[in-house]
């Protein structure tokens, strides 16, 4: 029963970070209709930065000011790039934001190499918070629970409460309309775009420490991102959020037990084949829960793509 | 991008093939492993090391044979088993007699199938596959074949020393497993499995686990599962990414037993683990580095580091297979026909400056060396890893380890 409690608590963990990437993707997506195939190449560039700021200045100017780094590329990015390519239609964005996670990705390798960067949880935070039957929680996990909660919280707010939030939403959805209001929808769409990037780029300086800064950790995130957003409905900040917290617990506990298959089937009336060894569904039979952990999201968003096209939360229905 | 570049450039090579064959030749050898991806800095270090090793030890000395010079040629195989038949290919056209590869035994077992298959029928551009890190026993058992050569320890050896002294350990009442999800990750955990019980009948295996190799992000909950099963200590055989990621969560969420590992050292490893690691992870491996074995060690240690300050020499059996390859070359007096390269690496024995002395079992092309059993430390480190401060320090040796174990393997001799 424990050991319930701490799986919600790591899931938590894993979902919130998940999060803190979707959020900014979905804003994106849903504004400009592109999918940022190099949005978790910002994660990383939040990582790297904050890495070599924390070299010089500790561990707090860099969540400090490695997301605003981030952030500026990634407006940058979107004035000088996206909004160029943007005229020639979707499929050159996309090839255009895939060409650039391919760039980032060179580029840090030939900036810090190859190998994993010693990026450490700073001392202040480096303690085990407490202890659940053995399992400590590090602060550090606490600390990344109030952080993403934090953010979450001031992203609905201004998004729901403020007179940009609602400039925002309008232009997400009649950019028109509100460029002939009077205001200047692209800059919205760069500053969107820029937010967007520096909320992965606060995901990479937090998650740095715990996951490992390597060139490779865009990659291992990218894909699950893409399946969050679809699941919590393209646009939707609490579909986001529910989908991200959703991924987390699932694979944490499907990974902390093992659950096998034959259980399963076997709980569901479907008898064992008397000579399992000589039957074509072997593997099936023989699967446990933390092998198929990985790809439970990815079945997930097959069902939800079936049964509910918009996504949990998503209000777009074409 | 990069494939139409070969292909383009083998296809020019072939065309001029004909006009260069008059000239003495580079002696190339192929190194087909990762050179990106998440396992791209294991792959990228030992790339290093080979063209060290080679410029080093061979071509400024003279080279070998009438002054042929060791060509390292990188290939990027993206650990991927089908992505290294092609780049296998794309070495054999350039005229590449040696294969060397290490980085995962999935690999590893695809290429020593495609080598045999080529060398049966291609008798005029035979290869060798000189294995340096591939530790699936299969290999030098019932998978063995004349071309290939194993220089590191297998994945058995290397549990028999490691459970030698676990043995010994008397407060070790349970151990847990855990690998990654392949040829070598099932075999680590098998040896250890058969090993520990016929040594330690006491002990209590308390989980058996294997992830999916280079895809976990986050490894929290196999830590949570490590923890909660009381065990007393870790057994794994990962690498790269998967090392580091599984040991730092079990340190970080309040394991404190030991972890016994083969590959928790440089890459970028030790830095990571630093002060958290210190005198908890063990590994074995082949080769002293702290102490050092020899002065010749420490000139070319030295020397590898002024020209990679931010490398690590950790593979040095990198340097053996150079300097036997090198040997077999010189004694056969060619390095075209790769039989007689081969028959000559067959029952060799090499002083290896890396302590002791090497012998490579013509029975099943596994090469007998001592291991070590070190320990992840900052105290008595001459040589760090990753400009850390931290390093390996050798806590005790197992002479021409399993020199007598058995194989499986029926050479067949061309």
């Amino acid at each position: 029963m424990d050991l319930v409690l701490v799986n919600l608590i790591d899931g938590l963990v894993t979902g919130l970070l998940l999060f803190m990437l979707s959020a900014g993707l979905t804003l994106i997506f849903s504004m400009m209709g592109v999918l940022n195939f190099a949005h978790a190449s910002f994660y990383m560039l939040g990582a790297y930065f904050a890495y070599q700021i924390s070299i010089a200045l500790g561990f707090w100017m860099g969540l400090l000011i490695a997301p605003l780094i981030v952030g500026v590329l990634g407006a940058g990015v979107e004035r000088y790039g996206l909004r160029r390519v943007h005229q020639y239609g979707h499929v050159p964005e996309l090839i255009f934001t895939f060409g650039l996670a391919l760039l980032i990705e060179e580029l840090v390798q030939f900036i810090w190499g190859k190998n994993q960067m010693p990026y450490s949880v700073p001392d202040v935070l480096n303690f085990t918070a407490f202890a659940i039957s053995g399992n400590s929680i590090p602060a550090y996990k606490i600390f990344m629970i109030f952080i993403s909660v934090g953010i979450f919280l001031g992203l609905l707010y201004v998004l729901t409460k403020t007179r940009v939030g609602m400039i925002i939403q309008a232009a997400l959805s009649y950019p028109r309309t509100v460029e002939a209001l009077g205001h200047n929808v692209p800059l919205i769409f760069m500053g969107v775009f820029g937010v967007g990037t520096a909320l992965a780029g606060v995901a990479g300086v937090i998650a740095g420490p715990v996951l490992g800064t390597f060139p490779g950790m865009a990659f291992v995130l990218g894909s699950i991102v893409f399946v969050t957003i679809v699941i919590g409905g393209l646009g939707s900040l609490w579909g986001a959020l529910v989908a991200s917290l959703l991924i987390g617990w699932i694979t944490t506990f499907a990974k902390s037990y093992n659950i096998e298959m034959e259980n399963i089937l076997n709980a569901i009336g479907i008898s064992t084949p008397e000579d399992l060894s000589e039957s074509v569904f072997r593997d099936f039979w023989s699967l446990t829960s933390p092998q198929i952990a990985d790809i439970l999201p990815y079945i997930l968003m097959v069902l939800i793509l079936i049964f509910r096209p918009a996504g949990l939360f998503g209000k777009r229905i074409s | 991008m990069k494939n139409i570049t070969k292909l383009g450039a083998v296809s020019a090579l072939s065309l001029v093939i004909g006009a260069s064959a008059a000239f003495a030749e580079n002696i190339k050898i192929a190194f087909i492993d990762p050179l990106s991806g998440p396992f791209a800095s294991t792959g990228t270090n030992g790339l290093h090391q080979f063209e060290f090793a080679a410029d080093y030890m061979i071509n400024e000395k003279g080279g070998v044979l009438d002054g042929d010079m060791f060509e390292v040629v990188g290939f990027d195989n993206k650990t991927s088993p089908k992505e290294s038949l092609i780049q296998l290919q794309v070495a054999i056209d350039q005229g590449v007699r040696f294969i060397v590869q290490g980085n995962s035994s999935g690999v590893a077992n695809a290429l020593t199938e495609a080598i045999e298959k080529h060398n049966n029928r291609n008798p005029d551009s035979r290869v060798l596959f000189l294995n340096y890190a591939a530790v699936d026993p299969a290999l030098t058992n019932e998978k063995c074949n004349f071309w290939h050569f194993r220089f590191d320890a297998n994945a058995d050896i290397k549990m028999h020393a490691l459970t030698d002294v676990i043995a010994k350990e008397e407060g070790i009442k349970k151990v847990y497993l855990i690998g990654q999800d392949y040829s070598f990750g099932k075999a680590v955990a098998a040896a250890a499995e058969s090993m520990l019980g016929a040594k330690r009948p006491d002990i209590e295996i308390v989980g058996n686990e294997l992830h999916p190799i280079g895809k976990v992000k986050d490894f929290t909950p196999y830590a949570r599962k490590v923890i909660s099963s009381e065990a007393d200590a870790v057994i794994t055989g990962n690498w790269g990414a998967d090392m580091l990621g599984l040991g730092k969560s079990i340190i970080e969420n309040g394991f404190t037993g030991p972890i016994y590992t083969y590959y928790a050292a440089g890459s970028g490893i030790t830095a990571a683990f630093g002060e958290s690691g210190k005198g908890r992870i063990r590994l074995i491996s082949q080769g002293g580095i702290n102490p050092i074995a020899s002065e010749e060690a420490r000139t070319l240690y030295n020397a590898f580091k002024e020209k990679y300050p931010d490398g690590n020499i950790d593979q040095s059996r990198i340097f053996n297979t150079i300097g036997m390859l090198a040997q077999a070359i010189n004694e056969a007096g060619t390095a075209d026909d790769v039989v007689a390269v081969a028959s000559k690496l067959e029952g060799m024995k090499y002083p290896s400056m890396w302590g002791g002395e090497l012998y490579m079992r013509p029975q099943d092309h596994q090469l007998i060396q001592d291991m070590n059993i070190s320990v992840h430390t900052d105290e008595n480190i001459e040589f760090d890893y990753d400009n850390s401060g931290f390093g390996v320090l050798t806590e005790s040796t197992v002479v021409n380890a399993s020199m007598d174990s058995a194989t499986t393997c029926e050479m067949k001799r061309p």
